[in-house]
């Protein structure tokens, strides 16, 4: 059942409509348990968007084992998503900086306080994120250290191979994930792949994850696979190393994503292509798996280049 | 007048961004002064092209007092500038949210660091900055609440306004931000325009910073004595919304004063031409803030009001 949760007049011949997809057991008993899968915040993260068609057509085939119900919201950003855009066009604004919004400020923030309004009440949010054009990512989890003992028992569940517990950010105060974290709804950030792409077989990892994850709470009778148990950064002493780039030019990786690196190992070469020279070679400054790779070739002095899970994996 | 490179930054593909700063007098970090760090503040830019012309004809006549350093900073990011782009053109990361910066980071963040080293230290800073919100301000001082913000001080560069905000988490990566929990008296100047020339308001801004520096006793310039201001806190302000979405037409400029009732703005129908909605006055003010496009979407903020301020 399709449902509007937020309508705005555009200027001209058109409202802006974030829809979401209700999926309810035929009979209801009034005492279901809610679960919201939201993604389309950035215009240019496509990976939910399969995972969101998986879901609701693996559900639609097996109705009778949804115990529960499901909303899901395949595009919060959906002016964004039309316009390869990863804010809102014309207000040149990050939608996941205005959580949790206000019914009195502009469209942007209104569309966050109803998204918001309509989530609360759930028994557990799940936030789909890609990467941005320029990183490759395994499927993981992010989450903030308060929120880890809230989170990690449902993240587990999530079929993923990493979770990563990192410091807060003050920032991270005006994320969906985090209004929603402060209001009793547990939300988990799931991210992977790279933006305007979609990796069929991380959409299948995460969606047979989700399967599981509402199998344990109660929402979903049918067969689910065993879940993968994931690398959990706060657990067993393993650091996040980054490695930037220190020159500027043209990226080429000599390592490949989401297999393990040994210290001294060449990641790659910033390379001069006016001059054939290379400008920078980059080696691994430790042992670990290399779970973010840079993925857009043109760097700049800065550019993330590899993020690396240190430790025996 | 000594120019040197602040920091600087290579593409692949053009020449190398050197960002520069030019300073003025020498001794004691006195007073630095930032342009733009968006691609599309140009008001600001020229700003501070002005400043600089006026301080090197200062400095010539022995008019900047002795044991004093200015440093101005005309642009932090002419890369975008010249690609007209609002944020770094690479990664649509805005460097006005990366302060104070990480030498190590990101590109946009290795820039706040490199510029942050240079104007830490100061003792009073002033940003020229524009608001995320496109539209015109009434010229006015803006400070962060930091519980460090002087609002006396701001009062002293003679801009009819002082506007002090709550920071929000968004606001904690701004220069104006990190330079107040720094220790420098940090001020941002608007202006009433961002993306074109407004001579006039141009013009007011530099007054008002040479305005500022005269009376810190570091130069020596005979200027009027502009305005005591009028302080205000952001969120008192009064927000007139637009109902309906559709063409903009605004009838009341930043500064006007208006009554309870007065026609500010309506909103036609972009196909068929009729007015389909009258935005009216809610109380007696001065507009401060008006919105600047020619489309607006409904519930968006087209005025912002000092209510029952008179002129």
């Amino acid at each position: 059942m399709v449902k509007t949760v937020f309508s705005i007049d555009l200027p001209v011949l058109e409202n802006m409509c974030i829809l979401k997809n209700r999926l309810q057991p035929l009979d209801l008993t009034g005492n279901e348990r809610r679960v919201s899968i939201v993604t389309g915040i950035h215009g240019d993260e496509l990976e939910g968007q399969y995972i969101c068609y998986e879901i609701i057509r693996r559900i639609k085939e097996n109705m009778e084992h949804l115990c529960g119900i499901i909303d899901i919201y395949p595009s919060l950003n959906p002016l964004g998503m039309d316009s390869l855009t990863r804010g809102i066009p014309a207000f040149d604004l990050d939608l996941n900086r205005c959580f949790p919004g206000s019914k009195e400020g502009d469209m942007a923030e209104n569309a966050a306080a109803k998204i918001v309004e309509d989530i609360l009440g759930s028994h557990l949010c799940i936030d789909l994120h890609s990467s941005n054009i320029f990183l490759r990512e395994i499927p993981q989890v992010r989450m903030i250290e308060e929120n880890a003992s809230m989170l990690l028992p449902y993240a587990k569940l999530l079929n993923l191979d990493f979770v990563w517990v990192h410091p807060s950010a003050t920032v991270q105060n005006a994320t969906l994930a985090h209004a929603l974290n402060t209001n009793g709804v547990p939300t988990i950030a799931v991210e992977m792949g790279t933006g305007m792409r979609i990796t069929k077989q991380f959409g299948d990892q995460i969606t047979e994850g989700i399967f599981c994850l509402l199998k344990e709470i109660g929402m979903w009778s049918g067969d689910v696979i065993l879940p993968k148990t994931p690398i959990v950064s706060s657990e067993g002493h393993r650091d996040v190393t980054m490695v930037h780039a220190e020159a500027s030019g043209i990226f080429l990786p000599a390592v490949k994503h989401w297999n393990s690196i040994k210290k001294g190992d060449v990641i790659g070469d910033i390379v001069n292509t006016l001059t054939g020279e290379i400008e920078q070679h980059i080696i691994a400054p430790c042992d670990g798996m290399v779970f973010t790779l840079r993925e857009y070739p043109v760097v700049n002095s800065g550019s993330l280049i590899v993020r690396i899970l240190g430790g025996d994996l | 007048m000594h120019k040197d490179i602040v920091y600087s930054v290579k593409s692949p593909f053009r020449s190398e961004m050197n960002i520069l700063g030019y300073r003025f007098g020498k001794g004691e970090k006195s007073a630095c002064i930032v342009g733009p760090t968006r691609g599309n503040e140009v008001q600001q830019l020229y700003i501070c092209s002005q400043i600089i012309k006026t301080l090197s004809r200062l400095e010539k006549t022995g008019a900047i007092v002795n044991n004093n350093e200015i440093m101005v900073i005309p642009t932090v990011n002419q890369y975008s500038i010249n690609t007209e782009k609002r944020f770094w053109a690479m990664d649509n990361t805005d460097i006005n949210r990366m302060f104070p910066g990480d030498e190590e980071g990101e590109t946009t963040k290795r820039i706040a660091a490199g510029i942050f080293n240079a104007v830490k230290g100061f003792s009073y800073g002033i940003q020229f900055a524009s608001f995320h919100t496109p539209g015109d301000f009434i010229p006015h001082v803006r400070m962060m609440e930091t519980g460090y913000q002087n609002t006396s001080l701001a009062n002293l560069f003679g801009l009819p306004y002082v506007l002090t905000r709550k920071p929000q988490p968004i606001d904690t990566g701004t220069l104006n931000y990190n330079w107040q929990l720094n220790g420098t008296n940090a001020f941002s100047v608007y202006t009433s325009a961002t993306d074109y020339i407004d001579e006039k308001s141009a013009n007011q801004a530099v007054s008002s910073v040479l305005r500022f520096l005269t009376r810190m006793g570091i130069i020596k310039y005979n200027c009027h004595n502009g305005f005591i201001a009028t302080t205000l806190e952001e969120e008192l302000l009064m927000s007139i919304r637009a109902d309906v979405s559709g063409i903009y037409r605004r009838f009341k400029e930043p500064g006007e004063e208006v009554t309870f009732g007065d026609l500010l703005a309506e909103v036609v129908d972009p196909i068929e031409g009729e007015v389909k909605s009258q935005i009216i006055a809610p109380s007696d003010g001065i507009i401060f803030f008006a919105h600047g496009k020619p489309l607006v979407i409904e519930n968006c903020t087209v005025y912002k009001l000092i209510r029952r301020l008179h002129e």
